[in-house]
């Protein structure tokens, strides 16, 4: 005979189980997570709570929503906290940042012009072929992980969920202008990674 | 000439600006005459153009099947999850 708290349970059972979701969903939520944060002890945690946060939340799931869906509901909007939290610790530095120092790299401070060492060369795949997406793709991960964490939000914000520019910079706290500095940057900086390492 | 578009003929840090924000968003008309002009005269902006765009296409196109949790870290999962049920 099942006791009260069993019976509760199974009764949340119809619309969710718990028991089964890291078989079914790890994976999937670690790879959402991955793929645009990029670092693998931060994505292993966001997962963890984002289970365990579903487990709170479970009288809430109404079985309206896939469970799927449900649970990527939460860790997007866990992801959207982690990126504000990053935010605020690296405006701090973004005034350094803004004295332009880093762009010195790639362009000569007069005239804009390109420096002949930053120059960018042809990779001889500029044509998009499927086949090398996945080489170039690990090597870009290599090169992501080397950006501050700011820039690396916006990139994943603007690229990965399609956000709009002015919804990106409301919920960083970003001016239109530093965002445009910053996509810019992350660019010059990406591009110049994988010539780096492509060649 | 204006001073816009003659700044911008040889200003490769203005037009790789322009090439970011047209790529993610949205430029003036005037803006588009002068990256325009740029490109027109400029192969290595140009080869920067089609490598920023090869790049978000490979950076959208990672799947998130490529990440996969290691199986001790599920069986950690696992377990924290039944001692939550079994607290409620």
């Amino acid at each position: 005979m099942q006791n009260e708290a069993d019976m509760e349970y199974t009764a949340k059972r119809i619309h969710s189980d718990p028991l089964s979701w890291v078989e079914k969903y790890a994976d999937y939520l670690y790879g959402f997570a991955m793929s645009r944060i990029r670092d693998e002890d931060v994505a292993k945690d966001l997962v963890q709570d984002t289970f365990l946060a579903g487990l709170q939340q479970l009288d809430s799931f109404e079985g309206n929503s896939k469970e799927k869906t449900w649970l990527t509901a939460i860790l997007r909007n866990k992801i959207a906290d982690f990126y504000r939290k990053r935010s605020a610790i690296s405006l701090r530095d973004l005034k350094v940042i803004g004295a332009e120092g880093e762009l010195k790299d790639f362009f000569d401070a007069e005239s804009g012009h390109w420096t002949e060492k930053d120059y960018p060369r042809a990779f001889g795949l500029e044509e998009y072929n499927p086949l090398i997406v996945k080489e170039l793709g690990n090597i870009l991960d290599g090169c992501l992980a080397k950006l501050p964490g700011l820039w690396c939000s916006v990139f994943s914000m603007k690229h990965m969920d399609d956000l709009a520019s002015e919804q990106i910079c409301a919920e960083l706290k970003l001016t239109p202008a530093n965002f445009w500095v910053i996509m810019h940057r992350t660019k010059l900086n990406l591009r110049a990674c994988l010539q780096k390492n492509w060649n | 000439m204006k001073g816009a578009l003659r700044n911008i003929i040889y200003n490769c840090k203005q037009a790789t600006f322009l090439i970011e924000k047209r790529i993610a968003g949205k430029i003036t008309a005037a803006e588009t005459l002068q990256l325009h002009i740029h490109l027109a005269g400029c192969s290595v902006c140009k080869i920067y153009q089609q490598q920023s765009i090869l790049i978000n296409k490979v950076f959208t196109g990672i799947e998130n099947t490529d990440f996969k949790l290691d199986e001790a870290f599920k069986k950690t999962l696992i377990v924290k999850i039944k001692k939550e049920i079994n607290k409620n």
